[in-house]
């Protein structure tokens, strides 16, 4: 019997090679695990019963591009739309002969901090089906906390890999920008979108990083890591800087809960052999998100001119072409991409271009040598991933802004270009609390390291409470 | 700066977006309340600070110029909602 709560990938990998457990056995038992929480959860969109791949399974966030299996990105206006080919992360995936087992729920393009905007239902947390699992990526959050993958992909542009890692309590990577390919991949803000791996362990995660990263020359953003990726092993933090930035750890937006198990962990660190110092980002929390919500919505309304009703996705019915596309995006998108495009085309209309846009540009500049300034004495910067545990299906859907609030730490690394690495710290409330690390671009084996560290000195049990 | 009914239906127009009158009144509402939040980068003095517009130091990126494969026309169209011998199809232009 396969307890696929408890399986990480790399034991997975074992019993495989070993002989012990054939892959097939390995899909079926994810299938039969899909089969028993998933009408709870709503993590995947769509399963694949059958093994495809010699080695162990993975899921994928539907906005990632695969051949032959429909992608939706979470919106009616791609319902049916089956790619002609494979994005490179998962021909990548496929080479290594990982089976998909399925393609995990998201909000509409991505676009959300809850997978609320999922135009096929909402995905549930698996610690508490009354709670969200966080968003974008909240199916493949949902999917890894709840055995339902041993591992999975996710995207992340201002947030969507750490912060449902954090609300499901598991271990998610936003890359550096530019080591994954983003060819294949649902396009939502092309200067931020990343493609990262979600996964049970520190170890596992930059496994599946090492398998996803490299120079694509589909993608020319993308280049060469300078460095092969490393499995942590260290259990000490000796000769490593960690910097605390008081506006990260003390905003008020934090609750209390989680406050107090980022400070454990951060306790931690000093304990394991690290140097650990208070800093300041005077501009990053206050003025990312500003800076995001122009950025992301812009670059989104320009990328998402191209669901116009012609070569793919949803067509409307109608009599001339300029009715065709306006009626076809109105019934083709949510609410949210649409406030999204609506914004960016305002921010980058004749008149407004530069108050807004352009701006916000110039800010991303101070926030990218603010953080630089931080590296040359730290090594890592640690704060709160979210400042807030699970929040209630519906609590924050009225207001756009106080669900944009969910990713006020997230945000600022995205706009500079930064790794960041969610590990699992505690619990408050009975719910997942996630530490966010963030380095210095391409510093994944310092992260790894940290959160290996930490993740055995801290001793979390990613297995929801309700069943141990 | 509060955006008006006019300006609203400009800016549907541009994303080419039909709105219709309930959603034009809920979004424009929206709308006001994101564009007086993220107005606030407005409070800072850059104009010395050059815009960011990608966050690698990479210029340039060159390939060799090889001709490798590509979709074929059937793959290509195998989405299309229609299609006209090798053609996407389309409703004609209006006036």
């Amino acid at each position: 019997m396969i307890d696929t709560l408890r399986l990480t990938a790399e034991d997975a990998i074992g019993l495989v090679e070993r002989g012990e457990v054939s892959s097939a056995e390995l899909h079926q038992a994810y299938v039969a695990a899909i089969a028993e929480r998933d009408p709870e959860l709503h993590a995947y969109l769509r399963v694949l019963e059958e093994p495809n791949g010699p080695s162990i399974p993975i899921a994928l966030k539907d906005v990632i591009g695969t051949k032959d299996v429909e992608t939706t990105a979470g919106s009616r206006i791609l319902e049916g739309y089956v790619p002609v080919y494979d994005s490179t992360v998962a021909a990548r995936c496929k080479a290594r002969g990982l089976s998909l087992l399925g393609k995990t729920n998201t909000d509409e393009f991505a676009m959300g901090s809850s997978t609320e905007n999922s135009a096929y239902g909402p995905t549930h947390n698996p610690w508490d089906p009354s709670r969200v699992p966080g968003g974008s990526g909240g199916g493949s959050a949902a999917a890894v906390s709840a055995g339902l993958a041993p591992w999975a992909l996710g995207s992340d542009t201002g947030g969507s890999i750490k912060q449902p890692s954090a609300l499901c309590g598991n271990v998610g990577l936003r890359p550096t920008y530019g080591t994954v390919s983003r060819y294949g991949i649902v396009a939502f803000a092309s200067s931020l979108d990343q493609v990262g791996p979600v996964a049970r362990t520190v170890r596992d995660c930059a496994l599946l990083y090492s398998i996803i990263a490299g120079r694509d020359h589909c993608d020319s953003t993308t280049v060469e890591l300078p460095h092969a990726v490393e499995l942590p092993e260290a259990e000490d933090l000796k000769g490593l800087r960690v910097g605390v930035p008081k506006e990260f750890n003390e905003h008020e937006a934090i609750e209390p809960g989680v406050r107090d198990a980022v400070q454990r962990a951060i306790e931690l660190c000093r304990e394991l052999g690290a140097e650990v110092g208070e800093c300041s980002l005077p501009h990053a929390v206050e003025y990312g998100m500003p800076c995001y919500y122009l950025i992301a919505p812009a670059e989104a309304s320009s990328n998402l001119a191209r669901y116009d009703g012609v070569r793919y996705g949803h067509r409307a019915a109608a009599a001339d072409r300029l009715e065709m596309y306006e009626r076809t995006r109105e019934e083709g998108f949510g609410d949210e991409p649409k406030r999204r495009i609506m914004v960016g085309t305002y921010a980058l209309s004749a008149g407004y271009y530069d108050a807004y846009y352009g701006q916000a540009q110039k800010v991303r500049t101070l926030l990218i040598r603010e953080h630089a300034e931080q590296f040359e004495r730290f090594d890592v910067l640690v704060s709160p991933t979210s400042p807030s545990v699970a929040f209630e299906l519906g609590a924050r859907t009225a207001n756009p802004l106080a669900m944009y609030l969910s990713d006020l730490l997230t945000i600022p690394s995205c706009l500079a270009g930064l790794p960041g690495l969610n590990v699992p710290c505690g619990l408050s409330e009975g719910l997942p609390v996630g530490l966010q690390l963030i380095g210095p671009q391409f510093s994944e084996n310092t992260l790894f390291r940290i959160g290996h560290a930490l993740e055995n000195a801290i001793g979390f049990d990613g297995v929801p409470a309700r069943w141990r | 700066m509060a955006i008006d009914r006019e300006q609203l239906l400009h800016v549907a127009h541009l994303a080419r977006l039909e709105l219709p009158e309930e959603e034009l009144e809920r979004l424009g509402a929206q709308l006001n309340d994101i564009l007086a939040a993220v107005s606030k980068v407005s409070e800072l003095d850059l104009s010395g600070v050059p815009p960011t517009s990608h966050p690698l130091d990479v210029v340039n990126v060159w390939d060799e110029d090889e001709p490798r494969p590509s979709l074929s026309v059937e793959e290509a169209l195998a989405n299309a909602p229609e299609r006209d011998g090798d053609a996407f199809r389309v409703p004609p232009a209006g006036s």
